[in-house]
């Protein structure tokens, strides 16, 4: 079984977002890189699918060559080889079609991701790569189980969740839930050690059209100062809630 | 022409955030000048409740082989009836599944987490969510045909009655892929997404056991609940509840957040809240920077004297 997991390097969940002066671009400086934390949830659904079906976990990163340590970090939690796309990712559609373009040719049976990146939050990807390919496509997978040529996967619904069995080849995105927290893999020093041997292979993008631009951005205004009330004046705080709030 | 908007039902019934789609789609209609078309699937509430958000038609599609969701199945049987310039999703989580093959099928831009109505129409260019909500983008779309989806409880529901016709649409779309197991709806829960109101809890609640006041003061506001990711990872909440940057992002009108001490990564996903209430035993909690009101207390005294004075104001 061959499964494609791809993933975004993205600023660390702590970082404190800034755009440039002209406002036209995110400014990375001083940024920590991580891997997409939804990503890394598929990550290691598919290295354990590795240890218990002894599958072949390629990892897969649209971007320029300062992603590479998020791939060798990939590589160190336990994907077999890595792929970087050599390509500024500039829109959903156009990461999308470079996806596709190597799960085409790649022959996989699986391709998992985050349902969404914490930078961009496009949401988008996943949904657009199972399209590109004609594959079924499963969103917010909270679990999976991997039975012969389908899956089972238990996706969150509004309000609840559902349990569905799907034929592969399909496009899987997945969140918190697909593993449990505290099963995240941290890379070991033999994990890292090995990484560095394993391949890592940089492939030119086919540089697909791009649809969405982003043209500024702005940053969340601050609050007013906070009112403080009390413990023991609660009555104040249902006063300045149902009359200056007016929330209820 | 029309702008067109995918109407979501849950097992027939309109979800607000279909309501608040519509809303928004008569908004981008008043600029361009044309008219609503809504698109439901196998949908068993009235067309009556779309034509009060601006729908001036109704197209609801039955069909036997979408009675279960599956996202590319409803992707094609929308395709087939929407030929706008503009489609408009809410951001729910069916919703945004569709969408992106949707985007595909018709070679149209994709712009999602939208918070306001379009900036202009040709090019489309929007206020979007970004970073988790630590920032915003403003994006533009560089074909004719955009989709877009509604962050929810952004945009607001809208009333605009407009007198509206309804056509019933008969297809009939494979779907072999997906085969439905089983279906888990919470019962009586309010959707998390969608709730006007939402209590959220977080460590300084010491245990689960403890999850009954703030159930009961959710209750007295007709709120959802919510936690921390901490909270969510230990197991004493369902990963269902957890709101942050890796969890959800919700917009009430009031977050009352208790015992949650407001890292950065928890900000991202509740700062979007209209009101932020914050109740903790340290009064340096970093929370206090990004709320609108405080209290610095026992949360153990201030949630039951919170609830019951409350409940008296509401009679």
């Amino acid at each position: 079984m061959k499964i494609l997991v791809c993933i975004s390097s993205v600023p660390d969940t702590t970082s404190k977002i800034n755009f440039t002066a002209d406002k036209t671009a995110f400014d990375k400086n001083g940024i920590q890189w991580v891997i997409n934390p939804l990503d890394e949830f598929a990550l290691t659904k598919a290295v354990k699918l590795q240890e218990s079906q002894g599958a072949v976990v390629t990892v897969l990163n649209v971007g320029e060559a300062l992603t590479e340590p998020v791939i060798r970090k990939a590589l160190a939690i336990g994907a077999n080889e890595g792929i970087r796309i050599n390509a500024d990712p500039k829109d959903s559609f156009s990461v999308a079609k470079e996806i596709a373009n190597v799960a085409q040719t790649g022959g996989y049976d699986l391709i998992l991701c985050g349902k969404e990146s914490i930078d961009y939050n496009g949401g988008a990807v996943p949904g657009m790569v199972a399209q590109l390919l004609n594959q079924p496509f499963v969103n917010a997978c909270v679990g999976l189980e991997v039975n012969g040529g389908e899956v089972t996967a238990v996706r969150e619904i509004d309000g609840g969740k559902e349990t569905i069995s799907v034929k592969l080849p399909a496009v899987i995105a997945g969140q918190k839930g697909m593993v449990d927290e505290k099963d995240l893999i941290i890379p070991n020093m033999r994990g890292i050690m090995s990484a560095r041997t394993k391949p890592l292979h940089i492939q030119e993008a086919t540089g697909s059209e791009v649809k969405v631009h982003g043209v500024s951005y702005d940053s969340v205004p601050a609050r007013a100062a906070v009112k403080m009330v009390t413990p023991d004046n609660l009555d104040e705080l249902v006063r300045l809630l149902h009359e200056e709030a007016k929330v209820f | 022409m029309a702008v067109f908007v995918y109407a979501e039902n849950i097992n027939g019934v309109y979800k607000k955030a279909a309501f608040e789609a519509v809303s928004y789609a008569k908004a981008v209609a008043e600029k361009t000048g044309e008219t609503v078309t809504a698109i439901s699937v196998n949908p068993t509430d009235s067309s009556d409740l779309l034509y009060k958000y601006g729908a001036e038609k109704v197209i609801n599609i039955k069909d036997e082989g979408l009675k279960n969701f599956s996202a590319k199945a409803y992707a094609q049987a929308v395709s087939e009836v929407a030929d706008g310039n503009v489609l408009v999703f809410p951001h729910t989580t069916d919703a945004s599944s569709v969408a992106p093959m949707l985007a595909i099928m018709k070679n149209y831009s994709l712009i999602t987490n939208v918070l306001e109505a379009p900036e202009s129409i040709s090019p489309f260019q929007v206020k979007r969510r970004a970073f988790s909500g630590k920032g915003f983008m403003h994006a533009k779309a560089d074909t004719q045909g955009v989709i877009v989806t509604v962050s929810q409880n952004a945009f607001g529901v809208k009333e605009n009655t407009v007198s509206g016709t309804e056509e019933v649409k008969n297809l009939t779309v494979t779907n072999e892929d997906t085969k439905v197991l089983s279906h888990e709806q919470s019962s009586g829960k309010l959707d998390l997404k969608e709730a006007e109101i939402v209590v959220s809890a977080g460590r300084g609640m010491k245990g689960p056991e403890n999850w009954g006041m703030i159930e009961e003061l959710a209750n007295v506001l007709g709120a959802a609940t919510a936690c921390s990711k901490p909270v969510s990872d230990i197991g004493w909440r369902p990963h269902s509840e957890h709101v942050g940057q890796t969890g959800k992002a919700i917009a009430p009108n009031l977050y009352i957040a208790v015992g949650i001490s407001g890292a950065i990564q928890h900000l991202a996903g509740v700062n979007s809240s209209k009101t932020i209430v914050v109740i903790n035993s340290d009064a340096e909690a970093p929370f206090y920077k990004s709320a609108d009101y405080g209290v610095v207390g026992d949360a153990f005294q201030i949630i039951p004297e919170l609830t019951a004075k409350i409940k008296a104001l509401k009679g």
